[in-house]
């Protein structure tokens, strides 16, 4: 492997994590603050794609798909809180794990009623098709930074808004004792609300982006819901610097996984995650970092 | 604890599913008998997970692991060219899931709550790359078992399992065995320390209990008995693949035994028969059966807290005039996750 290919599989990589980095934050965020083992979030990110495919061939535009998308998901995660959850928290958990399985089949047949069972491609702006050259022979597509970019962009958001705004204090607290926080005064079932909503449009942003590169297609949410478990738990439960840096060793581990041991690449992942969790079982990170 | 009425349940329950075979026909055909033994075969799956989950508080997402390695034992065990001998293959089958389950329990139990969860998961899902990557057993083609294990004493054949009535009694007398030795375990100390470690495992251990080794212990159990649905799954299906080793099949299994009632083994079987038979049902009305079984599972959880068990208790007059019975319990939430 020369030092092209080598550069070009770090990229990869760093693109990769940063993706995951942006599904698995929502996840954690839902995990950390409000307990729940969303196993719905891996729809959220198939609806995600699914938007942008729809919304792009209704828009004709990619970019205003991406807007209109986040607005949507952010209302969408809202309502979906109050109606399916906000009476779920007093109960054993497991009964959240059943809800979100129910929410799972019908987002998954909701999918295939009002769009189809066909895999979709989705074309990417004009302006990001293009791709820049590494080396004398090797380029590298610009879609893919782009996909970097925003993650990284979202990411130093996430961080800005949650170390130096009362918002962010607020959820921190709330990771750590819930009935502290409540007992402050804060209004925990409207934190809830918005932290749900937060996840959820993180996870459709996620999949919007990617929806140009992987294409759309059924079932695609489950592949990404075990993978992102994977990162929530290797980083520490309700830990956003432990989800960056999970995803971004997964994403090491996967991509060059596959460049050097194709057969063992689909279990290189877990093995990581187990040999992670038997040293650290509560993860690389505390909660509410 | 199981009492002198909810035996008399299961004997009656029992009783009733045996005469199957003998109904007139439009149920006791032999479609219906697949079914059934669908049912059952899933309930003995559920039953063994519903020990971990429910009565010692341990939630695994990995138990497919142990049901599908026993399904693969069979397939790669059996001779290729005539029946194998079902003792042998049954011991086998059990034997290789109890024995997973040990050499895993040995290492997630370090592990606790939402983490315990992952790493069972983790470890299913190695399992489950090893049988769709490795060469050794069929890959994502899955492996196939031409003849059903014979299952003979001194030469002579006990029972014929390529008739569907047989191989009914004989899940039917499976599942009456696991019943058996859930409600047996459930009545020994062994039990009562498992419900003891799922209320309170800290005070266990400064009662003087080792409750790794009871945790272990019910791991491996329920590891076998996941087993012997493998085994009862292979052998009727003649085939696997490791579709059977994936998380949709562990969460399946925990989506039945949270919809049945968690901690009850009735509960167990209920909700394997409501999930095997409503996804049946469902997919005979519409190619859109999911949204229907999705929505029945969202009522369920909106509408009855403590799973289908709850439902006889919810409907009479005694219970609807005393409403913090039904709630009280609900709203503690039990120390599973944290």
């Amino acid at each position: 492997m020369d030092l092209t290919t080598f550069l070009i599989q770090c990229l990869n990589s760093v693109q990769y994590g940063l993706l995951l980095f942006l599904v698995a934050s929502g996840l954690t965020l839902i995990f950390g603050i409000m307990g729940v083992i969303n196993l719905a979030h891996g729809a959220f990110y198939m609806v995600g794609a699914y938007l942008a495919f729809t919304l792009a061939s209704l828009t004709g535009s990619f970019e205003a798909a991406l807007l209109l998308g986040i607005v949507l998901s952010v209302v969408f995660g809202y309502v979906l809180e109050w109606c399916f959850f906000s009476f779920l928290y007093e109960r054993d958990h497991l009964q959240q794990v059943l809800m979100t399985f129910g929410l799972i089949l019908v987002a998954e047949e909701l999918r295939s009623i009002l769009v189809g069972n066909d895999v979709h491609g989705v074309p990417m702006p004009a302006w990001l098709a293009g791709s820049i050259a590494l080396g004398p022979d090797m380029t590298y597509p610009v879609y893919r930074l782009f996909i970097s970019a925003v993650c990284l962009a979202v990411a130093g958001g996430m961080y800005a808004v949650l170390k130096h705004t009362r918002l962010g204090m607020t959820v921190r607290a709330g990771a750590v004792n819930r009935e502290m926080v409540q007992s402050l005064g804060i209004n925990i079932s409207l934190l809830y609300r918005v932290v749900f909503a937060a996840g959820l449009a993180l996870a459709v942003l996620a999949g919007m982006i990617a929806a140009p590169v992987s294409s759309v297609y059924p079932g695609m949410g489950g592949q990404v819901l075990i993978v992102c478990f994977v990162v929530v738990v290797i980083g520490g439960i309700g830990s956003i610097k432990g989800a960056l840096v999970a995803a971004l060793l997964i994403g090491f581990v996967d991509t060059f996984g596959k460049v050097f041991w194709q057969e063992a690449a689909g279990a290189l992942v877990y093995v990581l995650m187990a040999v992670i969790l038997l040293c650290k079982p509560q993860g690389l990170f505390k909660q509410g970092t | 604890m199981a009492s002198l009425s909810s035996l008399r349940g299961w004997a009656v329950a029992f009783a009733l599913l045996a005469t199957l075979p003998w109904l007139p026909a439009p149920i006791g055909t032999p479609y219906h008998l697949e079914l059934a033994t669908q049912v059952l075969t899933m309930a003995i799956f559920a039953l063994s997970l519903q020990l971990l989950v429910g009565i010692t508080g341990l939630v695994s997402l990995g138990h497919a692991a142990f049901y599908g390695a026993a399904a693969y034992a069979v397939t790669a065990l059996a001779p290729q060219g005539e029946a194998g001998n079902g003792w042998g293959l049954l011991l086998a089958a059990v034997g290789s899931a109890a024995l997973l389950a040990l050499v895993i329990g040995a290492l997630v139990m370090r592990t606790q709550a939402v983490y315990f969860i992952m790493v069972t998961l983790a470890f299913a899902q190695l399992v489950y790359f090893v049988a769709h990557d490795s060469p050794w057993f069929g890959g994502s083609d899955g492996a196939y078992l031409y003849f059903k294990p014979a299952f003979s004493i001194g030469g002579q054949l006990l029972f014929d399992l390529d008739r569907p009535a047989v191989f009914y009694g004989f899940t039917l007398g499976c599942t009456a065995f696991t019943v058996a030795v859930l409600t047996l375990v459930l009545r020994s100390r062994f039990g009562h320390a498992l419900v003891g470690i799922r209320h309170n495992e800290q005070r266990m251990r400064a009662a003087g209990f080792s409750t790794q080794g009871y945790k272990l212990a019910a791991f491996v159990l329920a590891g076998a008995l996941a087993g012997l649905a493998g085994f009862l799954y292979a052998t009727r299906s003649g085939y696997v693949n490791p579709e059977i080793l994936s998380w949709h099949q562990s969460g399946n299994a925990l989506v039945m035994i949270i919809l049945g009632g968690l901690g009850s083994l009735p509960g167990a079987a209920i909700g394997a028969a409501a999930f095997v038979l409503l996804a049946e049902a469902f997919q005979a009305m519409t190619s859109h059966w999911q949204l229907l079984l999705g929505g029945f599972i969202i009522a369920i959880v909106a509408l009855l807290p403590r799973g289908l068990v709850g439902l006889p208790a919810l409907l009479t007059p005694a219970r609807r005039r005393a409403p913090s019975a039904e709630a009280a319990p609900a709203a503690q939430p039990r120390e599973v996750l944290p």
